[in-house]
C-alpha cells in the first residue's frame, strides 16, 4: 500500500511570535495542515506529537478521539520518525489518517516548561559539571577533529551559512535574508569555537503539520499527493563524548542508508536534500554520511556553489535553520520545504523535484530519521 | 544566575566512580567476558551484553581527542572555556575541562597528552585533564 502525505503547513507566521503559546502554534499548524488536505478534524483518526506538551493535549485540544497515538520524542528529528510510524500504522490498519504536529515557542517561551536538567541524569553527572550550557556548547565537540582529519577550512564551513543565506534570500518568510559573504561569517563574534555566530541557528517561534494517509484515499483530495519512498531511524549516544566517530554521525548514515534500501533509490536518483543544520557543520556531515559527498569532501564541495541556487543538488532551500526558522525542534521544517519542492510550490522553487530527501538530527548527533518523498510512487 | 558550578550527583550505578574518584583514581569498567573496558559507569557491558563486568583503575593517562571553546561563559564559569572529550589510555572517551592552561586554540593542540587530576567540588571530586608534562 503507498501512503502520502496529503497534507502540509506551516504556522500563519514563524519567527517572533510572543502572541502564541506552544500549545497554540501546534493548534495553528494543524488546523492549515488539515484545510490543506482538504479534510475536517473529524477525519483524524491517528495523532503524533512531541511533549511538551505532547500528543495527548493536541488531540485533546483539536477534539480528536485518536485510535492510535505516537509519543516519539528522540529530539528534533522526531516527527521525520513519525512520519515513518504512520505509514507502517495506516498499513496496519490502526488509523487511516494521520495527523502529525508541531509547535514550540523556542524564543518566546509562551506556555513552555522551563529546561531542566537533573544532577543525577547522565548528563548532569558527566557533561554539565564541565560547563555544557546547550547546545552550542556540546554539538560543537566533535568539529574539530574533523577538520584536523580531514582539513576542513574555517572558509569552507563559513560557506555553509553563505550558501544557506543564498536561498533564503529568495524565501520572503525567512527571518534573515541579506546575502552574505564567507568574511561577514568570519567576522561575525565568535560563539563556540570553532563556530561563530552566523554559523549558528536561529532561535525562534512556529509550528507545522502533515496529514498521512493512504494513497487511494488521498486520489480525491484537493493536493497533489507527496509519496513516502522510504524511510529509516536510528539513535547513538545520548553523552557527546559516546558518539563513536566524531567525522560521522553513525545514525546519520544508518537512518539514510534504510531509506535508501526501503525505497529502491539511490543517492543519483535524489534532485534536491534537506539536512537539519543546528549548527554548519552538521549539514557537512549529513551530505557524507547520506553518501552525496565522499569522506572530507562535502565542505568543499559546499564551497564549491553545488548546493547553492543553480548548483547540481540544492540543499536546504528553505534557507535552513541558519537563516530560515529555528524553533528548536526543526524536523517539522524539513518536511515542509520537502513537501513543497516536491508539490512545486516552494518559495525558492527548484525545477523538476521529483525526489527529495530530508534528513533528521536530534540532541547532538543522538538520532536521526531520514525520508525520502517523491511526486510518484 | 549561579555562581556555582554544578555537582554531579551519583546514582546507585555511578556510585564506585565516585567513590574512586573521592579516593583519587579514575576507575572505569571492564567486561569479564569480552574484555571491553567502557565509560559511562552501568552495570551491562555495551559490546557483548553480559553482567560479568568489574571495576578497575584507570591510568589516568588520555589525549585530547576535541574540544570547544565556549564564548558565552554562565556566570560560574566566568572567562570563556573549553569543553574537551578526552580519550583515555584505556580506550574509552569522557568529557572534561582542560586545566593547568590557558584555554586558547593555539594552546590546545588535538592528540596532546593529558593526565587526570581531581578538582574538589562540592561533595564530589570531579576529574579534569591537565597537560602531562605539568607535574
Amino acid at each position: 500500500m503507498d501512503v502520502v502525505i496529503a497534507g502540509a503547513a506551516e504556522t500563519d507566521e514563524v519567527g517572533v511570535l510572543p502572541d502564541r503559546s506552544a500549545l497554540g502554534l501546534h493548534i495553528e499548524a494543524a488546523v492549515n495542515a488539515v484545510a490543506d488536505a482538504g479534510l475536517r478534524m473529524a477525519d483524524i483518526d491517528g495523532i503524533a506529537s512531541v511533549a511538551d506538551p505532547g500528543p495527548v493535549a493536541v488531540a485533546h485540544a483539536l477534539g480528536i478521539s485518536p485510535s492510535w497515538v505516537d509519543g516519539t520524542g528522540v529530539g528534533g528529528t522526531s516527527f521525520l520518525l513519525h512520519v515513518r510510524h504512520a505509514v507502517a500504522a495506516v498499513r496496519a490498519g490502526y488509523a487511516r489518517t494521520v495527523l502529525i504536529t508541531h509547535g514550540e515557542s523556542g524564543r518566546s517561551r509562551v506556555g513552555t516548561a522551563r529546561r531542566t536538567l537533573a544532577a543525577s541524569s547522565l548528563a548532569g553527572q558527566f557533561e554539565a559539571p564541565y560547563g555544557t550550557v546547550g547546545p552550542t556548547t556540546n554539538f560543537t565537540i566533535p568539529l574539530l577533529r574533523y577538520m584536523k582529519k580531514y582539513g576542513l577550512t574555517e572558509e569552507q564551513l563559513a560557506s555553509v551559512a553563505v550558501a544557506q543565506r543564498r536561498w533564503a534570500n529568495l524565501n520572503p518568510r525567512a527571518m534573515y535574508r541579506d546575502i552574505i559573504s564567507v568574511s561577514d561569517v568570519l567576522a561575525s563574534r565568535m560563539i563556540a569555537y570553532p563556530l561563530h555566530l552566523l554559523e549558528c541557528c536561529l532561535v525562534t517561534d512556529g509550528g507545522g503539520a502533515l496529514v498521512v494517509t493512504a494513497a487511494d484515499r488521498a486520489a480525491d483530495l484537493p493536493k497533489a499527493p507527496v509519496y513516502i519512498l522510504g524511510g529509516g531511524e536510528a539513535s547513538e549516544a545520548p553523552l557527546i563524548s559516546q558518539m563513536a566517530d566524531f567525522t560521522s554521525s553513525a545514525a546519520f548514515r544508518r537512518a539514510s542508508a534504510s531509506a535508501f534500501t526501503e525505497a529502491r533509490l539511490g543517492p543519483d536518483d535524489v534532485d534536491h536534500v534537506m539536512i537539519y543544520d543546528a549548527f554548519a557543520h552538521v549539514p557537512i556531515y549529513g551530505l557524507e554520511d547520506m553518501g552525496f559527498c565522499k569522506p572530507g569532501e562535502a565542505g568543499a564541495f559546499i564551497a564549491e556553489g553545488h548546493t547553492s541556487p543553480g548548483g547540481s543538488l540544492p540543499v536546504n532551500t528553505n534557507g535552513g535553520g541558519l537563516s530560515y526558522t529555528h524553533t528548536g525542534m526543526y524536523g517539522m521544517f524539513l518536511l515542509q520545504e520537502a513537501v513543497r519542492q516536491v508539490r512545486g510550490e516552494a518559495a525558492a522553487q527548484v525545477p523538476g523535484v521529483e525526489v527529495s530527501m530530508a534528513l533528521g538530527n536530534g540532541g547532538m548527533f543522538m538520532s536521526s530519521g531520514a525520508l525520502l518523498l517523491g511526486k510518484n510512487p | 544566575m549561579t555562581l556555582t558550578k554544578p555537582v554531579p550527583e551519583p546514582t546507585p550505578e555511578t556510585r564506585p566512580f565516585w567513590d574512586g574518584t573521592a579516593a583519587g583514581e579514575l576507575r572505569l569498567q571492564r567486561c569479564t567476558s569480552c574484555g571491553h573496558a567502557y565509560f559511562y559507569p552501568r552495570p551491562v557491558c555495551p559490546s557483548c551484553g553480559s553482567t560479568a563486568v568489574e571495576w578497575f583503575a584507570a591510568s589516568g593517562l588520555a589525549s585530547l581527542c576535541s574540544y570547544t571553546i565556549n564564548y558565552r561563559p554562565p556566570a560560574s564559569f566566568g572567562e570563556p572555556y573549553a569543553i574537551a572529550v578526552v580519550e583515555l589510555a584505556e580506550g574509552p572517551r569522557m568529557m572534561a575541562n582542560i586545566v593547568g592552561i590557558a584555554n586558547t586554540p593555539e594552546n590546545l593542540v588535538l592528540d596532546m597528552p593529558l593526565r587526570v587530576v581531581f578538582e574538589e567540588r562540592g561533595d564530589i571530586s570531579l576529574p579534569q585533564f591537565a597537560p602531562a608534562e605539568v607535574s
